[in-house]
């Protein structure tokens, strides 16, 4: 079986060439292991989205290495012929607003990546159902996304993101319009599904609620990630 | 794979049933636009088929006696009737004119027969109510279009007809109902002058010395007599024997009077081909006009919905959804709104048509084309749509 987690080495983006070119980032080193969930913190402008993207394979670094497990996904250059599949099937991805699809009920939201990777619609709906029971949405799978409260949408989009099982999962800022409790009860989700997936999560975050949760934060400046231990409290 | 263009669609039918009732209204309107070509080119083969002529001898190069004037002398059918091949034929005119009936008058053709009876050419094949005309004068049979019951009485210049006949589909070309009334009346209708030209004709025949000869008395009251009365009809119908081909009987008849014979097929390439050829033109430029219309909004509405689902757009692709899929989804979402408006336009068409002034023919053959014009409008128009949204930066799902 494939050993889960991300690691990254030496990661650097560089925008444009010559006189005009900007680094973005100029050395990212991370590594999120299985049932992990670290914080990304930093500035505006620090490199974080620059990062997700990187990390979620919508634009293609400029150097480096990642790999998924302990596949070598990225070297250089990418070692992967189908990146929309790469992105698909072994990427998850939480976003600050829920963006689900609204003209697809919940459960179809859920179950949409599953079906796009092949799975047939009972396969792909049992198994959103199943993410739904665990997320305590189950009663909501025929509403529409527009039906739905804030936090209810959020839990839906984590369960999307977990449908096809993907070894990572990058949230980027998935609180920020949530109130504090909701707020710590989506990170209680996530940590619970790291958990219990085995999948590796990277939360990026401003929200000065939800950082004293994260074990390890990575601090990212300039294009450059630190990485600092954190508080890791309430979830123990 | 669910349908996600379904799944849109369902979701927000209302935008999509609305546009698409906008749509199929201007669709109905090209329908109509065709049905109105196709009236028209029906119009002109009733007009042949129900003047039940094989030819039609004509003054010798004119187009008559629908597109142009045409005047050949009224007993010209005796000689004709004497050709080999010919089993029949008839004086016949035509005047298209304001027949009026009280205070209302209406545009007819009015048609002069002659006396041989029912299944002569020229007269109405069928009717629909009443009987044909028995009498020399004064009696009419109108086509059910011009809105005259039995019993009506008409004023046809200077003489009052009663309508003992209705019959139904007998137009002109241009698609005015026909009446019927006897030939010697018809005769006196298209060539007769008011009174003042007749005593201004009889002043100048009676100064003239050559006509008004004290030697020669009588021939002033000839000539007079000879300008009062018309010895000329606008054609000849003439049936041919089922042994004979028209064309070598219409050959015969030429070579022999001296005149212009066309055979059916002649003269309905003349009504369709140079009498409503620029009507025909008009209505294939509304045609082309309406198509360029219904392509704008429908590229327009595809491409505002699209526009509108931009982030979607983006968090399905960022979640694996390929270009195809999406292409697809947009391509279904026009040829479903196409399919909505021409429902809709087919159905106004339909029920609207008998309310048009003109005979509007809805045949299928143009439904289908139709339908197949709608179709490709739709796949041209959500291209720029398409192009829009596999523009779309997966990305954008992300921000940043």
């Amino acid at each position: 079986m494939t050993q889960k987690g991300i690691l990254i080495k030496g990661l650097k983006k560089r925008y444009g060439s010559g006189d005009t070119a900007v680094d973005a980032l100029k050395t990212v080193d991370m590594s999120v292991g299985p049932g992990e969930v670290v914080g990304l913190i930093g500035p505006s402008g620090s490199g974080k989205s620059t990062l997700l993207k990187c990390l979620g394979a919508v634009i293609e670094p400029t150097a480096g290495q990642m790999a998924l497990g302990d596949e070598l996904i990225y070297d250089d250059a990418w070692k992967v012929r189908d990146i929309r599949a790469l992105r698909r099937d072994r990427i998850g991805f939480v976003f600050q607003a829920p963006y689900l699809i609204p003209f697809l009920d919940v459960t179809d939201n859920v179950a949409l990546p599953s079906m796009l990777a092949g799975r047939s619609n009972s396969d792909a709906r049992s198994r959103a159902m199943e993410l739904l029971r665990a997320l305590d949405v189950h009663h909501r799978a025929k509403a529409m996304p527009a039906q739905l409260s804030g936090g209810e949408q959020q839990r839906v989009a984590i369960a999307r993101g977990l449908v096809n099982q993907p070894p990572v999962i990058l949230a980027d800022e998935p609180t920020a319009p949530l109130d504090s409790q909701r707020a710590l009860a989506v990170i209680r989700i996530l940590n619970d599904m790291a958990q219990k997936f085995e999948t590796a999560i990277i939360v990026v975050t401003h929200d000065e609620k939800i950082i004293p949760t994260f074990k390890r934060i990575y601090h990212i400046r300039d294009g450059v990630t630190y990485e600092e231990k954190g508080e890791g409290r309430g979830f123990d | 794979m669910i349908s996600l263009a379904g799944r849109d669609i369902l979701h927000a039918w209302g935008k999509f049933v609305f546009t698409g009732v906008g749509l199929g209204l201007l669709i109905g309107v090209t329908l109509i636009m065709a049905g109105v070509y196709r009236g028209m080119v029906d119009d002109a083969k009733v007009l042949l088929d129900n003047s039940g002529a094989d030819l039609w001898v004509v003054q010798k190069d004119t187009l008559g006696p629908y597109a142009e004037s045409s005047s050949v002398y009224d007993d010209l059918w005796r000689s004709i009737r004497g050709i080999p091949g010919v089993a029949n034929a008839a004086n016949v005119t035509y005047l298209t004119m304001q027949v009026r009936q009280g205070e209302r008058d209406v545009r007819a053709m009015v048609t002069g027969i002659g006396a041989d009876g029912p299944g002569t050419p020229g007269w109405p094949p069928y009717l629909v109510d009443g009987r044909q005309i028995t009498r020399g004068h004064y009696e009419a049979v109108a086509d059910a279009a011009t809105g005259f019951k039995l019993g009506d009485r008409l004023k046809i210049r200077r003489n009052i007809y009663t309508v003992v006949g209705l019959t139904r589909r007998m137009v002109s070309s241009n698609g005015d109902p026909m009446v019927f009334i006897p030939l010697k009346d018809a005769q006196e209708a298209q060539f007769l002058k008011d009174n003042d030209a007749i005593r201004q004709q009889r002043r100048r025949t009676s100064e003239n010395p050559v006509f008004n000869n004290p030697g020669t008395p009588g021939v002033l009251d000839a000539v007079i007599a000879s300008q009062t009365s018309s010895p000329y009809v606008n054609a000849v119908l003439v049936q041919v024997e089922r042994a004979h081909a028209p064309e070598d009987v219409a050959q015969a008849i030429r070579r022999w009077q001296r005149l212009t014979v066309y055979t059916r097929a002649q003269m309905e390439a003349i009504l369709v081909g140079k009498l409503i050829a620029t009507s025909a033109k008009q209505i294939g430029m509304f045609l082309v006009i309406l198509a360029v219309v219904s392509a704008a909004i429908v590229a327009f509405i595809i491409y505002t919905l699209t526009i509108g689902k931009i982030r979607e757009i983006a968090v399905l692709k960022l979640i694996g959804t390929r270009n195809r899929t999406i292409a697809a989804m947009i391509l279904k979402q026009a040829i479903a709104l196409g399919t909505i408006g021409f429902v809709v336009g087919k159905i106004s068409a339909t029920f609207g048509a008998p309310y048009f002034p003109k005979h509007v023919l809805l045949v299928p053959k143009d439904s289908v084309a139709g339908f197949a014009a709608v179709v490709a409008i739709c796949i041209l128009s959500s291209i720029v749509a398409i192009h829009a949204a596999l523009k779309v930066d997966p990305a954008e799902a992300i921000g940043g």
